[in-house]
């Protein structure tokens, strides 16, 4: 009994479960159709948070180019759904049927090659994560083989991001500019507009969701989460003991592409449209906020960080749109200054023992409650600040390594 | 088309690359001392330009309606003022919020973001969300043709003048002054510049102040351009960081050669490619170039 404690309490599977039924059950009953679409939305932000944590929070690099992988996951997904949508039979009024609306507008009169491929659903899907998958496997094997890490990836990822904003602007005809592509109706026939429709793709994105983070928390257990940590703490100790240090980096970065696209290709079938918006530097930025917020040592923590910052983002730019931005700029101040381990930090330094005081308050005087958990488990430590596994410094992260949960 | 023609032709267009160039070098000048001296990653650097714009268009309304007689003179005295104002705001925020984080260069950049949102508000919410212009003095106006068919904007002429004056101050003040010595023993190395006396803890904030009053300098030269809105300054700030990067972040020279590369493949670009897709092609040169040579252009010497 006390090994399957210990394993759930080091797995983090328990804030998982109380996750999967937040979303799975809570949510669905509690809400109609419409928030619950709009929940949707948030989740997918969440897949590129749980990306930032495994990339940022584990691996020590921060990318703020993460709004490029979202927006071509969603771009991929889009171009499937517009050429769909732009039937012969639907666009006759066009001086060429059969074409997304704006390339017509931008007199093409046929579609150009690289739509093609997007005819096909199951190469739209391999698409999806593929070719976001391999723009980061080219920008980051060529940065990190150099040993390019921290402020100047960062800045490269944000020019990156500034690229593909101005080329999707740039060529309207080719991709719908700053519109970008609307009007998407049916997937496979089936229409993504309905309630029910809409109900069943938050279940999917929801699943997909929880799936990534199991997906990452086995990650973050096995030998090579061990690694990541260890290579965010002391990357030339982790070098000089034979590792290839820049492929489990890259490894991590494009893992953290992935997982936005998934994102992005679930946002554009949740929302109906995907434009620049999405893409540019603004959003990428906000993206990495979701996770600060959340914990970035957390992947529960980051999913709750994109959910409460969404929410509050449609909530003040609603009623107080001009309190919102002075909040958001509060938001970052003081997740830095403040609290850099995030929503899960607090739980981990201020419930966590409140909750271990309470539990022991009618055996005092003994561990009787607690099975010898804390020397088993060091992730989990029963009392904070004992700091048993945080004797390392943490390079420029100030992330207790002792406090992981998931 | 007549030889004279094409001649004339392409002096303009050496002109538009040169004041480019200019603009470049100013966006650069001050985070070449934020962020290639001292390292801090300062996202909110585009506002404290849009911080120095304002001041001019605040010192131009006052002039306007309390001393027109002086319109025509004001403008230096209110770049000096740009300064003076960016450089307080910059003190101010190195106090509040820099300092301290010294150690964690990804945190800044967190933080400094959360303080660029802040202050874009605190723009509209001061001074309002619409574009102004400040009324400018008639010798910045028109353009000087020395010969025929050939037109020279006065205030690109302006901007390049003030940008070499800048930037001949920016070196001259690194290399040849207390301050300069101070500055670059810190960045060498700090724990040993602390030892032999000097005030590292004051040396940046100084320097941080100096570079945020550069950026209203470049600011208030961007007024005799185009127009100031709450949310100008970020539409410099990738750009600025880039022009830094690809000259090697330690040096100021590499700065200034970067500018001027950078600036002269766009204008090029342009002349044959449309405005966004001159813009991408620049933008992947850097980044492709940046992948080949992580160090800049001008690799500096020093151990950090």
């Amino acid at each position: 009994m006390d090994a399957i404690k210990t394993w759930l309490g080091r797995s983090g599977l328990a804030s998982i479960a109380i996750l999967a039924v937040l979303l799975l059950v809570v949510f669905p009953l509690a809400m109609d159709t419409f928030r619950l679409n709009l929940v949707g939305k948030y989740l997918t932000y969440g897949f590129v948070a749980i990306g930032l944590v495994m990339l940022w929070g584990y691996g020590g690099v921060l990318s703020l180019g993460q709004g490029v992988f979202f927006g071509l996951g969603g771009y991929a997904m889009a171009m499937f759904l517009k050429l769909e949508a732009s039937d012969p039979e639907s666009t006759k009024i066009q001086s060429t049927p059969g074409i997304p609306d704006f390339m017509d507008w931008n007199q093409l009169t046929e579609l150009p090659l690289w739509w093609e491929p997007f005819n096909s659903f199951g190469f739209t899907l391999f698409a999806v994560v593929a070719v976001p998958v391999l723009l980061a496997f080219i920008i980051s094997y060529a940065m990190f083989k150099r040993r390019v890490g921290g402020v100047y990836f960062a800045i490269i990822t944000q020019a990156v991001a500034l690229i593909l904003t101005v080329l999707i602007i740039g060529q309207q005809g080719y991709t719908g500019g700053v519109n970008g592509m609307t009007d998407l109706k049916t997937l496979m026939g089936w229409d993504i507009r309905t309630d029910e429709a809409k109900t069943l793709l938050y279940f999917l994105t929801a699943a997909l969701l929880l799936g990534a983070i199991l997906l990452c928390r086995w990650i973050q257990l096995s030998k090579l989460g061990t690694l990541l940590l260890a290579m965010r703490d002391k990357e030339d100790r982790v070098r000089f003991s034979g590792y290839d240090v820049s492929m489990f980096k890259v490894f991590a970065f494009c893992l953290a592409a992935a997982l936005s696209a998934i994102g992005g290709a679930m946002f554009t079938l949740q929302v109906g449209f995907m434009s620049p918006s999405f893409v540019g530097i603004v959003p990428s930025i906000e993206m990495v906020i979701f996770a600060a917020v959340g914990g970035r040592m957390s992947l529960v923590g980051a999913v709750y960080g994109a959910l409460l910052v969404n929410f509050g983002k449609t909530y003040f730019s609603e009623t107080f749109p001009d309190l919102w931005l002075f909040l958001m700029a509060a938001l970052f101040i003081g997740v830095v200054m403040a609290f850099p381990n995030g929503l899960a930090g607090l739980y981990e330094s201020h419930v966590k023992p409140w909750l271990a005081r309470r539990k022991q308050a009618p055996a005092p005087g003994g561990t009787g409650g607690e099975p010898p958990s804390a020397s088993a488990a060091p992730a989990a430590p029963t009392v904070p600040h004992t700091t048993t596994s945080a004797a390392v410094p943490t390079a420029g992260i100030g992330a207790k390594v002792s406090s992981q949960s998931a | 088309m007549s030889f004279d023609e094409i001649y004339n032709i392409a002096l303009m267009q050496g002109f538009a690359g040169l004041s480019l160039f200019a603009v470049l070098l100013l966006m650069g000048l001050g985070l070449a001392i934020i962020f290639g001296q001292m390292g801090v990653i300062n996202m909110a650097h585009g506002e404290f330009m849009t911080i120095g714009a304002y001041t001019i268009f605040l010192l131009s309304s006052l002039t306007e309606s309390y001393a027109p007689g002086l319109i025509q003179a004001y403008f230096p005295f209110a770049i000096v003022c740009a300064f003076l104002v960016a450089f307080a705001f910059g003190w101010l925020a190195e106090w509040a919020l820099i300092r301290h984080l010294y150690k964690r260069p990804l945190d800044t950049l967190l933080a400094t973001w959360g303080l660029s949102l802040g202050m874009q508000q605190a723009f509209r919410t001061i001074i309002g969300p619409k574009e102004v212009s400040p009324t400018l003095p008639d010798w910045l106006m028109g353009s000087w043709s020395p010969a025929e068919g050939l037109d020279i904007p006065i205030n690109g002429m302006f901007v390049l003048g003030l940008t070499i004056v800048v930037t001949g101050g920016v070196l001259l003040a690194l290399y040849k002054s207390r301050w300069g010595l101070r500055v670059r023993a810190t960045v060498a190395n700090r724990s040993m510049a602390n030892a032999i006396g000097i005030n590292t803890t004051r040396t940046d904030r100084v320097t941080f102040a100096i570079g945020c009053g550069i950026a209203g300098v470049a600011g208030a030269a961007f007024t005799t351009i185009g127009s100031t809105g709450p949310t100008s300054g970020s539409l410099y700030i990738v750009d600025a960081f880039l022009v830094v990067t690809f000259g090697g972040a330690a040096s100021l020279w590499g700065t200034v050669v970067s500018a001027f590369g950078i600036a002269q493949t766009q204008s090029i670009s342009e002349f044959f490619l449309s405005g966004s897709m001159a813009k991408v092609l620049t933008l992947l040169l850097i980044v492709t170039i940046l992948m080949l040579r992580p160090q800049g252009l001008f690799a500096s010497k020093v151990r950090r």
